[in-house]
């Protein structure tokens, strides 16, 4: 790890979404491409001047095909790169995003959440990219997804997916909502922050050769390797191999393993009064801090009542989920989706004990309207 | 192998993917040439390449190769540039992978006149998904999705190219090797966004579907006829033939990644 020194630092009034832009900066970020799109766009506009006073370069390019792409370029050329973006943007920058997998590109992608399907709710926050983030692009794969839930989240994930982007070769999706995007609050950034920057082994002809722990050592051009970069399935030397089932099936398995096999290092999450609880509610984003109202509000009624806050998503942290989960005797999960980590949860805890509470079209759940779904659950 | 094809070609990665009577091999074989005689060293230069055939040419070359997504390669050769912009970045790219899927990403880089050097070798097809109609393949053309004949004209490449703010255009063909390795050398010489033209028979999609050819070399003797190298005497390609040369420069436009340090300098300041 590298001590790196923050710009400005202190307790300070902003947005989520500068919150991310000032922690790429604070990661050591140097490039980011993007094209405009609500709810995310406060994060191109503050990186359009902020990003040339640090020395990196700011691109808004054509559209959200060339913004990933140009992000991988990016981090090949040995940047710390990144986009931000939100509904349809994401969902062009599938196919990128899978080839990001598959020549394991580190890349941050800050998803800030807003209604969809389609056009949708521009400037209304929701949940529903949960799954996208996870089965978008095709193939099979995993990524690594964070869930902030205020300013201060923001800053904190932002800088952490950076980390882990380079960590595990992999990109990292930081899954943010428009309620966090665009509330203003209270944040305190650090004077310095610790960036990891480890993983390199100096020359080699082995590109995607895994160390013993799954994941190939950090590589960038211009430095004497000569890697091949391909979207084909390959075999260690990055020469294609897409009609040799074992080495494919290799690959393809330890491309998932490099995050799976490290769970503890990825997870993370707050609980907040689970030891003795009857309900324990799973959230995530902006709706954790209602769930957590609610909880609170519970306990007032003399309701035993928890929260697990979950600040990563995917992979599924399913040993924490298990453990915090195991002595309740109903699990609710609040999303502002129709859903879409219920499903997640009930695989994990049991659909006979676990259900959900959903809103959606714009709407914010309250700390009531949860609160009456706690009793309902306790009564039944 | 001869010394520069030992210094240059990725011996491992043999033997090539392209077909007998590919002209992609022609475009590796001057491209080697270009870059010995420039005197190219192995840091100071990535290939970048997109999906097709032809984006396979910097796989077997021993530089940094990004080998990227269908239509993309612009895109990503465009982030890499602007992260290391002292570092020579050649994209390698067929007629649909650059002007078809990726058309959006030409005309911007060539907006911003960012220095990369575009080869694209056109083949009037999509080669590699077995003979499909492409944006340069001939109105009335048959082929595999176009059997009762093209239903639409192919682009003008060179106007549109140029209309977006290309500095650079060279039109080459393998038929005439010394004359694509030179505008190749030119290509990489010029600052700003190069982009030359390469025409490189497909006898096996092309050669069969669209003009019925029985040999490549058959192929190869009506390119030949098709083409004209421009010079003084010969400064425009006569009606019906297709004029080779450099077809355009423009060096009073200012490069966009040098525009980049220009404002980070203000910035900074």
């Amino acid at each position: 790890m590298a001590k790196r020194k923050t710009r400005e630092c202190g307790p300070m009034l902003m947005q989520g979404n500068e919150a991310c832009a000032r922690a790429a900066l604070a990661a050591g970020c140097s490039f980011m491409a993007g094209y405009p799109i609500t709810p995310a766009t406060e994060i191109p506009e503050y990186l359009s001047r902020e990003m040339f006073k640090s020395g990196g370069v700011f691109m808004q390019l054509e559209d959200e095909l060339a913004s990933i792409n140009a992000v991988i370029g990016a981090s090949w050329g040995g940047a710390r790169a990144m986009t931000a973006t939100s509904g349809p943007g994401y969902t062009l920058m599938q196919e990128g995003i899978s080839y990001a997998v598959e020549t394991e590109t580190p890349l941050v992608v800050i998803n800030v959440m807003r209604g969809g399907p389609s056009t949708g709710q521009p400037t209304c926050s929701a949940q529903d990219a949960v799954m996208q983030v996870r089965y978008g692009a095709h193939g099979d794969y995993e990524l690594i997804a964070l869930t902030p839930s205020s300013v201060q989240e923001a800053f904190d994930f932002t800088l952490r997916a950076f980390d882990l982007a380079d960590r595990f070769r992999v990109p990292v999706i930081v899954l943010s909502d428009e309620v966090v995007g665009h509330t203003r609050e209270k944040i305190r950034i650090p004077e310095e922050v610790e960036v990891f920057d480890g993983g390199y082994q100096g020359v080699t002809k082995d590109f995607y050769r895994p160390d013993a722990d799954g994941v190939p050592p950090r590589l960038e051009f211009f430095t004497g390797n000569k890697v091949i970069v391909d979207g084909q399935l390959h075999n260690e030397q990055g020469l294609r191999a897409g009609t040799e089932a074992d080495i494919c099936t290799a690959l393809i398995q330890r491309l998932s393993h490099k995050l799976l096999d490290h769970m503890d290092e990825i997870a993370s999450a707050d609980t907040y009064d689970t030891e003795d609880a009857d309900v324990v509610l799973v959230a995530y984003g902006s709706v954790s801090r209602t769930a957590l109202a609610a909880v609170r509000k519970a306990r007032e009624a003399g309701i035993r009542a928890g929260l697990l806050k979950l600040n990563v998503i995917w992979p599924v942290p399913e040993q924490l989920i298990r453990e915090t989960c195991r002595n309740a005797r109903h699990v609710l999960v609040p999303e502002m989706n129709t859903g879409e980590y219920l499903r997640e949860i009930q695989r994990v805890t049991g659909a006979d004990k676990t259900s959900g509470f959903s809103s959606i079209g714009g709407r914010y759940p309250t700390p009531d309207e949860i609160l009456t779904v706690i009793r309902e659950v306790v009564r039944s | 192998m001869n010394t520069s094809a030992e210094k240059y070609i990725r011996k491992e990665a043999l033997p090539f993917i392209f077909c007998p009577g590919c002209g992609h091999g022609i475009v590796v074989n001057s491209f080697v040439r270009a870059i010995d005689e420039l005197n190219i060293g192995e840091n100071e230069m990535a290939c970048v390449s997109g999906i097709g055939c032809s984006s396979w040419a910097p796989v077997y070359l021993k530089f940094d190769c990004l080998h990227t997504l269908h239509g993309r390669a612009i895109a990503q050769a465009e982030g890499l540039k602007t992260v290391q912009p002292d570092k020579r970045i050649v994209v390698f790219t067929g007629d649909g992978d650059c002007v078809g899927i990726g058309g959006n990403h030409l005309i911007h880089a060539a907006r911003r006149n960012i220095d990369l050097t575009v080869i694209m070798m056109s083949n009037y097809i999509y080669g590699m998904t077995g003979g499909q109609k492409a944006p340069t393949t001939p109105f009335g053309a048959s082929t595999k999705t176009s059997p009762l004949g093209n239903d639409e004209e192919p682009f003008e490449l060179y106007p549109l190219v140029r209309a977006a703010g290309a500095t650079f255009y060279a039109r080459a063909s393998v038929t005439h090797p010394v004359q694509l390795k030179n505008a190749i050398k030119k290509g990489m010489e010029h600052k700003g966004f190069s982009f030359i033209e390469v025409l490189s028979p497909c006898p096996t999609t092309a050669g069969r579907n669209i003009f019925s050819f029985r040999t490549p070399a058959e192929m190869y003797d009506w390119y030949e006829e098709q083409v004209v190298v421009l010079s003084r005497a010969v400064p425009e390609a006569p009606e019906g033939k297709i004029g080779l040369g450099i077809l355009y420069e423009d060096n009073s436009r200012r490069e966009f990644c040098e525009v980049l340090a220009e404002r980070r300098k203000e910035a900074m300041e």
